[in-house]
């Protein structure tokens, strides 16, 4: 064999991807859905917080601020191990899947808080003021006048982070989640080919390169307006 | 003084005192606006006149005194102040126009949150006011399309949409380049000949000569002087509000 | 109560841990010192060939860019690790660390610096040209410098993510302080010595953090 046969045997054989496939497809669903689910439920959750720490009570906000300088601090890969490894020693087990949704839903709800948070106190004072003096009350202005204005400058920073954080889905495979790098990873010690390896990161690239290049573009479109 | 003795004073604000911090703004300030009239006020920088502005909008709460505005109790805590609010209209130096809405949405965003107008008559209302201000041919642009004298004129239709008993100005034309201010100020001349109370915060001498019932001229956070134009800009009793009018003067 | 502090803040655990999870903090320290540079150097090559005057040179950047913002650190890692060996390179823990590290989180310092050399008004450039500085003094001295006192707040993040990001390390067993942990854990059946850990990181990370919002904060008011 060439260099180029032996190496196309192996990180590009076809045997071996094509038996690994559906496995690895079936991953390719598990971490779509997992991301789905961490950016609807961080993504709430952190907009929830801002709203609540834009009332200013203070002891709450301190707490708000706490949890959020925790899960900023963390690394993700942390708090899904001690949630999966730590959790049952309290009683309560959590499937690594759950462990890994529960963590980055924490993490990217800590992060879009504080991106929110930012939004919303960049909307110049004067706008509260026009609002509040023809008599919208505060969640009026909030909603109708301040968050959309905030969005806006937000979404640049929201969509880069909120793709960081996606990605680790991957991070679940530690956990014995079998998205597509867990899938991926026993397809290579089962075939002793890396092959199913090449075919999982060809596969992260199918899913985020679109998502990717969407936050160039947000970027790009929102980045030097007004 | 047109109709100043005519009716009752529809703003009341008596001792008011405000504080921030240690700095003491405003120091038992008076004020009392008949129905209809136009008062005007003048003073340096930082004598206090935009707090007392926005303390009759309870944007500013004082710290002590008493504001009656149409009769109700401003200060009260039993006072729906959002309520009370739509009976004041404000107008800003700096616009504060929502850059994420339209002229038309700028107007009827109130309309139909606080006064719960349905979107066609909120409409009606929006066109009714742009038209009043110059505007109604740009109702659908953002601010960020429209000139700042423009803005201006729909911040102030804006006010006017809620049919508002008194209209505060603060410093309306300040922001802006001379040659728009011209436009601004015959708005503001329109809706003092259509009968609104007004009290305006401006440095326009000229329009406070042919537009105003009184002049107030504050300093360091008082009321040091009051009357009739004439009075106040031809024979000023206090020398601090005489080189006050020199300086703006000679501008 | 007492059983929660048996299970998670057990200091006879803790204590009995406390040598190895000392060995781990220093690993990890010493990763972060490793492959921060690294990551820097890579942003900065990355930055540069971002801004270049050829089209093609900018498109592939932003490419290469591109496709390691789009796979996972931990993909690339394995694949380094358990992979590469297959082809007859073998680089160990420390090595595939370090590429992946290199390549990953050069990506990302080089969009931070490369929107700092944008945010560079060109008229910066022109005036020292016109003082007869070279390109590349204008850019060691002029451009660099205000390109990166610009986009500071998101330097920082950026490398407080890769310290965070270290911890992936554990996954081919180097022995850092996630990994060290585990293996108290393991030993102890006993999940004190993660909690420990994830201490050390927070109390590691937390002023960056603090540090971080506030700047971000600053910034985005001065865009509002
Ligand atoms: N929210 C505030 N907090 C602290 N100081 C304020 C605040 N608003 C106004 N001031 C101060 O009060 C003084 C009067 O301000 P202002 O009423 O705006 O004066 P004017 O409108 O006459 O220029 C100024 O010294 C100003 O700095
Ligand atoms: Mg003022």
């Amino acid at each position: 064999m060439t260099g180029f046969e032996n190496f196309a045997f192996s990180f590009l054989n076809m045997k071996v991807m094509a038996q690994y496939l559906p496995q690895i497809a079936q991953g390719f669903v598990l971490t779509v859905w997992l991301a789905v689910l961490i950016v609807v439920a961080g993504l709430a959750s952190g907009l929830a917080l801002a709203l609540v720490r834009s009332f200013g009570i203070r002891p709450l906000n301190w707490l708000i601020i706490f949890v959020v300088d925790l899960f900023r601090a963390l690394p993700p890969l942390v708090i899904i191990v001690l949630l999966f490894f730590g959790l049952p020693a309290a009683g309560l087990g959590l499937s690594g899947f759950a462990a890994t949704w529960l963590s980055l839903t924490l993490v990217l709800m800590a992060f879009s808080e504080e991106i929110f948070w930012a939004g919303l106190t960049s909307v110049h004072k004067g706008q509260w003021e026009a609002s509040r003096s023809t008599g919208l009350t505060f969640t009026q202005t909030l909603r109708h006048v301040v968050v959309p204005q905030a969005l806006r400058i937000t979404i640049p920073p929201l969509t880069n982070r909120t793709i960081a954080i996606t990605k680790g889905t991957a991070l679940g495979s530690v956990v014995g989640v079998s998205e597509i790098l867990g899938a991926s990873q026993s397809a290579m010690s089962f075939s002793a080919n890396p092959s199913p390896l090449m075919l999982g990161a060809i596969a992260y690239l199918v899913l985020f390169i679109p998502v990717v290049a969407f936050g160039r573009w947000v970027e790009s479109r929102f980045a030097w307006k007004r | 003084m047109r109709n100043a003795h005519s009716s009752p004073p529809i703003v009341q604000a008596h001792g008011l005192w405000k504080r921030f911090g240690a700095l003491t703004v405003l120091k038992g300030v008076d004020l009392e606006v008949a129905e209809k009239q136009l008062v005007f006020i003048i003073g340096p920088s930082g004598s206090g006149k935009s707090t007392l502005l926005r303390c009759l909008n309870r944007l500013e709460t004082p710290d002590d005194g008493a504001i009656t505005i149409d009769g109700i109790n401003l200060l009260s805590p039993k006072t729906d102040i959002n309520k009370a609010r739509q009976r004041i209209g404000m107008v800003f130096q700096s616009f504060n126009l929502y850059p994420h809405m339209t002229a038309r949405q700028n107007v009827t965003l109130a309309l139909r949150k606080v006064l719960g107008r349905g979107k066609e008559e909120a409409d009606i209302a929006a066109r009714h006011a742009l038209d009043r201000v110059g505007l109604g041919e740009r109702m659908d642009h953002f601010p960020a399309q429209l000139s700042g004298g423009q803005q201006q004129r729909v911040a102030i239709a804006r006010a006017i949409a809620l049919e508002p008993r008194v209209m505060l100005f603060d410093e309306p034309t300040s922001a802006l380049d001379p040659e728009l201010v011209g436009g601004v100020l015959s708005v503001m001349r329109e809706l003092r000949e259509s009968g609104m109370t007004m009290v305006v915060v401006s440095h326009e001498m000229a329009f406070a000569r042919a537009a105003a019932d009184t002049v107030i001229f504050m300093a360091d956070g008082e009321k040091l002087e009051e009357g009739p134009p004439a009075q106040i800009f031809e024979q000023p009793q206090h020398e601090r509000t005489r080189s006050f009018i020199r300086q703006i003067d000679r501008h | 109560m007492d059983d929660f502090v048996q299970a998670f803040l057990n200091l006879d655990i803790i204590s009995q841990a406390s040598p190895i999870l000392w060995r781990g903090l220093w690993q990890t320290l010493l990763l972060a010192v490793m492959v921060v540079p690294l990551g820097l150097i890579g942003g900065v090559i990355l930055a540069l060939l971002s801004t270049a005057p050829l089209r093609w040179v900018r498109i592939l950047a932003a490419g290469w860019v591109d496709l390691f913002r789009a796979i996972p650190p931990l993909v690339l890692l394995v694949f380094l690790y358990a992979g590469l060996p297959f082809a007859g390179l073998d680089v160990g823990a420390w090595g595939a660390v370090a590429i992946g590290f290199f390549l990953n989180t050069g990506a990302y310092y080089g969009e931070v610096l490369r929107a700092g050399i944008d945010s560079v008004p060109r008229g910066q450039t022109e005036a020292a040209r016109s003082t007869g500085l070279s390109q590349a003094q204008t850019l060691a001295f002029v451009v660099l410098p205000q390109a990166v006192r610009n986009v500071m707040p998101d330097l920082i993040s950026n490398t407080v993510e890769v310290v965070k990001l270290t911890s992936i390390a554990s996954v081919v067993a180097l022995p850092e302080l996630l990994f060290q942990a585990r293996q108290a854990q393991n030993v102890t059946y006993n999940a004190s010595p993660i909690v420990a850990a994830a201490v050390a990181y927070f109390l590691l990370l937390w002023p960056l953090v603090r540090l971080m919002s506030r700047l971000e904060n600053k910034a985005m008011a001065g865009r509002g």
